[in-house]
């Protein structure tokens, strides 16, 4: 869902590309077309400006300097960056799909058999550059539109660039995971190490590296600096500089707020189908009344615009594609531990089995299920004697603080209303990495991660 | 002697019925002992509606449908494909593009016609021709920059117009995710260009005329599946195909509001 909606954002955001932003036409596969209709462009860029003035009037007394033009945290999230407003892409990006056997001989169900092995995605420069690693957000992979956003970036800026999917993307689960149940920051933090050394095993001969950085979003990003501190004791990469883009605070406790907006909506959660056929029957009504065809950005603004949604309901849609991401780690890590969750123990799964049973309890699974059924039973085998305040301690940045206080290469960029953290959470980051750290006003999560200004950052933070 | 024959062939089918029904029961019951049921099921949720849900009666045929289309993208189709984007230069890949389209066009117009959509068929009618001459035989799209965007319609959407149901989702071999209307629509379409190429006989006077209309099929397939992005699992998501299903039909529907 999540997914879909960036792609519509993405290709609604080409459209709103003015003329005068001079963009260049050429070729490159990853990244979208352009198409420059005048007319066009000038009745969206009309558009596009209604939009603006429409904005509640909170959005003009945030009359800060910043030009990111959405004020609202969820709708921030769900639009994205309208495209006249991001960095031009570099004019060609060398790109090649790294598939890795990271854990030989590992056995794979039939219902994964197109699992041929975790992908990560190399941008190469011809010349000696740095290298950057990035890792994914929660249940994204090595393509996802904000990943290969960030990777764009760096590399017009000159960096050579691979991506990692999110050890809780089913790719990771099936294929990079020890134990194939993410969740523990050490463990996954080992898992995305072991990774990352086979990744530059496969390219080292290939690229002429001077050094490395490392970067994440929102779960990669706290994830990131649990791998840089595994990196002080292995040091095969010595990371310059790490950054985290809207990261956690604490795991639980920003999914905790996620899956909280299920809670605003008719019924709560365990209504969540219900709650999704009724958007989607608002969303109908509005197309058949409206006079569009193509399902673009032009759409999602006109639904933006219109109020179609409240903020509530706005925000239950992030909660839901949320769900939806979550249901493919729930299905695949019970599916690779057999572990009687969703599909009956001992179950054999085969290519062609019907899944739709199973998607549908896993939707309705929140992370708090997960938690406390699944995640925290299996550490406690594990671990005997860890309590459950414990295990959810050692799921954020307090219990490396000592660390990541001891060293000035870590920095943060995130937003003032990220639901994803409290307040207090925000305090915490700025008194852990002080002058390292940039909030910027709005943009919700990762909403204006491709605002201009935004991706200039990340930039002159690897600088 | 008939009966005779016909005795033989009701023990038959009883020997048959009892053998497999024990099969039956043999491997159910095996698999049965082995099998814990699971800690949530989905009739826990019972008292909520079903998400993405799109009637299938047709799903295991589908989900082997779906499996032999990613073999043969994997093995076949998608090498073809990448090979001709090596080998042409963008500009040309754009043109055969604009070419297929404008081809296209003829379809769009007609089943315009079909659904009494004149304001469309007059669009398509304009494009067809501007591209046809001022976009040299349709290599160019200049039709798109006079301000004529183009449409789409096909016989399933005319069907569909004319209240016809669009019946099980169905996967077909190559072509992907359908409904049994669009299916039958598309047989339709290119029944209809058979008779339009028949009756025109382009290649008439040319030697090994046939060959060359081969080639060019061939060629429209190949740009079809360059022009579409879609790439079967790609996802990684393991309920990518309740997902594409319910894409599929969602859009399908939405479009025949139009």
């Amino acid at each position: 869902m999540k997914g879909k909606v960036k792609e519509i954002t993405g290709e609604l955001s080409n459209n709103l590309k003015l003329k005068a932003e001079g963009t260049d036409e050429k070729d490159s596969r990853f990244i979208l077309q352009y198409r420059k209709d005048s007319m066009k462009h000038l009745r969206l860029a009309v558009i596009f400006w209604l939009c603006l003035v429409l904005l509640p009037a909170a959005c003009w007394a945030a009359d800060d300097g910043y030009g990111y033009p959405i004020p609202g945290s969820y709708e921030a999230t769900i639009l994205g960056t309208p495209d006249n407003l991001k960095l031009a892409p570099p004019d060609k990006i060398s790109i090649r799909q790294l598939v890795l056997d990271v854990i030989p001989d590992i056995k794979k169900p039939d219902i994964f058999f197109y699992n041929k092995g975790l992908r990560c995605t190399l941008a190469y420069q011809d010349k000696k550059a740095p290298l950057v690693f990035l890792i994914a957000g929660t249940g994204a992979g090595d393509q996802s539109q904000d990943i290969v956003a960030m990777m764009t970036a760096l590399y017009k800026a000159g960096y050579h660039v691979i991506t990692l999917p999110s050890p809780t993307y089913p790719n990771f689960i099936i294929s990079a995971s020890d134990s194939h149940v993410p969740g523990d920051l050490t463990e996954d933090a080992a898992d995305l190490y072991r990774v990352m050394e086979n990744a530059w095993n496969k390219v080292k001969e290939d690229i002429e590296v001077s050094d490395f950085y490392l970067g994440g979003y929102s779960l990669g990003g706290t994830q990131a600096v649990f791998v840089a501190k595994l990196d002080e004791e292995r040091k095969i990469f010595n990371f310059r500089k790490v950054l985290m883009v809207n990261p956690a605070v604490n795991l639980y406790n920003s999914v905790t707020r996620i899956e909280g907006l299920l809670d605003k909506i008719p019924g709560g959660p365990r209504k969540i189908g219900a709650y999704f056929n009724d958007m989607l029957a608002k969303f109908t009504e509005f197309y058949r009344r409206g006079d569009f065809i193509d399902f673009n950005d032009k759409l999602l603004y006109a639904v933006y615009k219109s109020k179609l949604f409240s903020h509530v309901e706005d925000g239950g849609l992030v909660g839901l594609s949320f769900r939806i991401s979550s249901a493919g780690m729930i299905f695949s890590s019970d599916v690779m531990t057999n572990g009687g969750y969703v599909v009956p123990k001992n179950r054999i799964l085969s290519a062609t089995d019907p899944l739709g049973d199973y998607f549908l309890v896993c939707v309705h699974l929140s992370f708090i299920n997960y938690f406390d059924e699944y995640l925290y039973p299996y550490f406690l085998k594990k671990r005997p004697g860890l309590t459950r305040e414990e295990f959810i301690d050692s799921l954020g940045l307090k219990s490396i603080e000592g660390y990541l206080k001891s060293s000035s290469k870590f920095g943060v960029m995130t937003n003032d209303n990220d639901f994803i953290l409290s307040p207090a959470e925000i305090d915490y980051l700025r008194q852990l990495f002080g002058e390292q750290t940039k909030v910027y006003p709005r943009g919700g999560h990762l909403g204006n991660l491709e605002y201009r200004d935004n991706m200039a950052y990340i930039i002159g933070f690897f600088k | 002697m008939s009966s005779a024959i016909c005795r033989v062939c009701s023990v038959v089918v009883a020997l048959y019925l009892v053998l497999s029904l024990s099969g039956c029961a043999t491997t159910t019951t095996a698999k049965f002992t082995s099998e814990v049921p699971a800690m949530h099921s989905v009739s826990e949720f019972s008292d909520d509606e079903r998400v993405v849900d799109i009637a299938d009666p047709w799903e295991r045929f589908n989900l082997n449908m779906y499996n032999f289309n990613y073999h043969f993208d994997r093995y076949f189709f998608l090498p073809v494909v990448s090979g001709y984007e090596f080998i042409t230069p963008t500009l040309i890949q754009k043109g055969v593009t604009n070419f297929f389209s404008n081809i296209g066009e003829v379809r769009t117009f007609y089943n315009s016609l079909f659904q009494l959509k004149g304001k469309k068929a007059l669009i398509t009618f304009g494009r067809f021709v501007t591209n046809s001459t001022i976009g040299i035989g349709g290599l160019f799209d200049p039709a798109t920059s006079f301000g004529l965007e183009a449409q789409s319609e096909d016989f399933g959407q005319t069907l569909g117009y004319w209240g016809v149901d669009s019946g099980p989702y169905l996967v077909v071999p190559v072509l992907g995710p359908n409904t049994l209307r669009s299916t039958g629509g598309f047989a339709v379409d290119a029944g209809i260009r058979y008779a339009i190429v028949g009756t025109i006989d382009p290649f008439e006077n040319v030697e090994n005329g046939n060959v060359i209309l081969i080639g060019i099929s061939t060629m429209e397939a190949i740009d079809m599946r360059h022009k579409q992005k879609f790439r079967y699992y790609e996802s990684g998501y393991p309920f990518e195909y309740y997902m594409v299903r319910f894409l599929y039909n969602k859009k399908s529907e939405l479009l025949l509001m139009k």
